[in-house]
């Protein structure tokens, strides 16, 4: 980290401090930072983010006082105690299992954002990959956190993903074996979810505190994409941001409240609220609506590990993007063509959401019915297909579009930093 | 300003717009909803006296067959619930309650001769289940399980409207439906009758068949209050009554919500006013 700081220790105790450990510098540095002053308010979901984190992790540790991991106790501890008995179980419940969801809702602005304004080209290759860690962390702790109440979803989620994972050849079997701890999703299963599901947010306390530091090195990036020239282009973190990320998240949290308060079931499944049952198969398995798009993908490919395959290859993506995008302009602002390719990106991605929420064979519109065209295993009028389309473009995306449109594209003029806009009218336009 | 504004709301309606979207998963079988329910919206409240004719109805019909489990009679008396009353303190002492519970004969241990007992009931025991366990429900029901009560209602898509388009749902089957035996012809059921099916088959009829005999009918359950019993009463108020058993901490989620949005409007009103206080002199276009 750069120094930055005009701090001072004054105190005796302070100057002791900071020739042994600069803690209270370091918040000083942290508070201080220099940072852009044309951040947009797409720049609060990092401080939401953080928020989030915070929250699961208190309101995850009171309910793990209330909790019991076994498969004859874990429904009865969440939908008993937790929900009835504890004095204001339901609310901390409440609060977590919507607060999964709202973290996921911020992380997927917070990423968008970033591939946006190209947040992720040097010299912040290695923050974006530290994200996507943290999104892979926080994918795999929700998907454990969901099997604890031990409800039909949670089972059926559960050895659904796992038996997935079976599909590796000579490596699938001995995994799922491990993560069951034994031949079926089972007690042992439930037991060591909770344990992973109590390590991996402290984990991903750890990456964030990476992420926040690789940050720090190169500084924000924003919305024009250009560096920090000069002092002029910066304010100090705290007070200018610390309050109007405050904002953001008091707006977030009426979102958030909600949920909680007024919505409770709308994120979660109805079969989840019946205990497991090995013997009683639902009638449609869906996993949480944060990996619909996921489990789209993995179902738009007819072979099992193929499908597998791309499902992780989905997210692979994520981490080779810094690579693949070619462009010498940072931000989309600056860059018309990729803007549309972008929309429509982020457009897909909320098509495969919708697709893996549906029967696949079923039909995208209905009063078509069948269009008669059967390709490969159904209909062309079927959600199968739609995801095909869907992935398609997904990974094209990645792949072609945005490596041939760096070289291709003229970019719009960029201004030669924050505070000084290249042309007269750079002013007014905003977007 | 406003370009700030427009942008912000954008990203919490386009979060809010694709969750829900994406959290209306399944599709759902036609349900004829019964509401409007006393209990819908932001400030709605469970009606006790359609809780205390709905526990009849589910005490005199329903719990023949399905248990509820996750209840215990001093829930009865809890705060919202069927047999609150303010005079007692704790829903223990709840002289209602109490009756009630005494009524059933509960399993227990003899603490000096270790024998197996009987003993009446007091409101720390849970509800008595119709039957010993699985197997035997499913004996004394054509093999079908009639599911356990407690959460009923949060545990189907439509809840409560689903729960009375069930009951009050029974139709006769359609001519060319083949009903198996001891199953029951129900539009509001789940299932796929194509195979049942004789007639046209683009055709198929919604719905599927059903093990519970039409348990309600006119007059079935008598209310103490003279309020009408007939078939679409009684299935009203038992669904409201299996509402409140699934969600019992409906009303004090509801109050705890106004005063956590109020606190939040204002609480995010001061942080917007200090942030453009703060911000007033630095160009950040
Ligand atoms: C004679 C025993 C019996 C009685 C009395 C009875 N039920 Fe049932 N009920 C069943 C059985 C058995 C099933 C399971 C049916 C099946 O799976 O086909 C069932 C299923 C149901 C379902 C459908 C649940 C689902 O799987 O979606 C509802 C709703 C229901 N009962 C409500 C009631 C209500 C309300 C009452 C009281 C008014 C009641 N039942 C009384 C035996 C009974
Ligand atoms: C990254 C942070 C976290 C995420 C995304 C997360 C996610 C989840 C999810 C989705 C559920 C299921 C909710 C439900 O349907 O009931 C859950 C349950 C649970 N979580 Fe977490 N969690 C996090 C952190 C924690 C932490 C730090 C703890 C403990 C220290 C914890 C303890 C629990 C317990 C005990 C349950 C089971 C009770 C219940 O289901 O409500 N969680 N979590």
């Amino acid at each position: 980290m750069t120094a930055h700081t005009t701090y001072e220790p004054k105190t005796a105790i302070e100057r002791w401090l900071d020739t042994r450990l600069p803690i209270v510098r370091l918040g000083a540095e942290v508070l201080e930072f220099p940072t852009p002053k044309n951040l947009n308010y797409w720049w609060t979901f990092g401080g939401i983010l953080s928020f989030c984190l915070a929250t699961q992790i208190v309101t995850g540790i009171v309910l793990a006082m209330h909790y019991q991991a076994g498969g004859a106790s874990a429904f009865l501890s969440v939908e008993q105690g937790i929900m009835r008995d504890v004095n204001y179980g339901w609310l901390i419940r409440g609060i977590h299992a919507n607060g999964a969801s709202m973290f996921f809702i911020a992380v997927y602005i917070h990423m968008f954002r970033g591939m946006y304004y190209g947040s992720y080209k040097a010299p912040r290759e290695l923050l974006w990959l530290l994200g996507c860690v943290i999104y892979l962390l926080m994918m795999a702790t929700a998907f454990m956190g969901y099997v604890l109440p031990w409800g039909q979803m949670s089972f059926w989620g559960a050895k659904v993903i796992t038996n997935l994972l079976g599909a590796f050849p000579i490596i699938g079997k001995p995994i799922t074996t491990l993560l069951w701890g034994g031949f079926a999703v089972d007690d042992p299963t439930l037991n060591r979810f909770f344990s992973l599901h109590y390590l991996l947010p402290f984990l991903i306390a750890a990456v964030v505190a990476l992420h926040i530091w690789a940050l720090h090195v190169p500084g924000n990036n924003n919305p024009t994409g250009v560096e920090v020239k000069s002092k002029a282009d910066t304010v100090p973190f705290h007070p200018y941001y610390t309050v109007k990320d405050g904002f953001a998240i008091g707006v977030f949290l009426i979102l958030f409240a909600v949920f909680i308060f007024y919505e409770p079931d709308a994120l979660g499944h109805a079969d989840n609220f019946i205990a497991a049952n090995p013997l009683v198969t639902p009638a449609h398995i869906v996993p949480e609506w944060y990996f619909l798009p996921f489990y789209a993908i993995l179902r738009a490919i007819p072979d099992k590990l193929s499908g597998v395959i791309a499902m992780f290859g989905a997210i692979a993506m994520l981490f080779a993007l810094p690579w693949l995008n070619t462009s010498k302009v940072k931000s989309m602002r600056y860059r018309p063509t990729s803007k549309v390719y972008f929309l429509v990106f982020v457009v897909v991605c909320l098509i495969l959401g919708w697709c893996g929420a549906q029967l696949p064979d079923d039909a995208v519109i209905p009063a078509l019915g069948k269009t008669g065209i059967n390709l490969i295993d159904s209909d062309l009028n079927s959600y199968v297909w739609l995801s095909r389309i869907a992935t398609a473009y997904y990974f094209a995306y990645f792949l072609l579009i945005t490596p041939i449109l760096g070289l291709r594209e003229t970019p719009l003029p960029v201004p030669d930093s924050i505070s000084k806009p290249v042309l007269a009218g750079e002013a007014a336009k905003k977007d | 300003m406003l370009r700030k504004l427009t942008v912000l709301a954008a990203a919490v309606g386009l979060a809010f717009v694709a969750t829900s979207a994406l959290a209306a998963s399944t599709k759902e079988e036609p349900v004829a909803p019964s509401a409007p329910w006393s209990f819908d919206g932001p400030f709605g409240t469970y009606d006790q006296a359609q809780l205390q004719r709905g526990y009849k109805v589910y005490r005199e019909v329903c719990s023949s067959c399905h248990s509820m489990n996750l209840l215990a009679f001093r829930n009865l008396g809890d705060k919202g619930g069927p047999f609150w009353d303010p005079k007692y303190k704790s829903s223990v002492e709840n002289g209602y309650v109490k009756a009630i519970a005494k009524d059933y004969q509960i399993a227990d241990i003899d603490r000096d001769t270790g024998d197996a007992i009987k003993r009446p009931g007091t409101p720390a025991d849970h509800f008595v289940a119709p039957f010993a366990n699985e197997a035997a429900a499913r004996a004394s029901n054509g093999g079908a399980l009639p599911p356990d009560m407690s959460l009923l209602a949060r545990a189907r898509e439509g809840g409560p409207d689903y729960i009375y388009s069930i009951v009050t749902g029974y139709h006769p089957a359609p001519a060319g439906l083949t009903v198996p035996a001891g199953k029951f012809y129900n539009p509001y059921m789940q299932g796929d009758l194509s195979s049942f099916w004789k007639g046209d088959p683009n055709k198929v009829p919604v719905g599927g068949f059903i093990a519970m005999p039409p348990p309600l009918a006119d007059g079935k359950v008598s209310f103490d209050d003279k309020s009408p019993s007939d078939l679409k009463a009684e299935a009203r108020d038992v669904s409201a009554f299996l509402m409140w058993a699934a969600d019992p901490k409906m009303e004090e989620r509801k109050q705890t919500g106004l005063a956590v949005m109020i606190f939040l409007l204002v609480f995010s009103g001061i942080l917007y006013a200090s942030y453009r206080t703060l911000w007033r002199n630095i160009d950040h276009h």
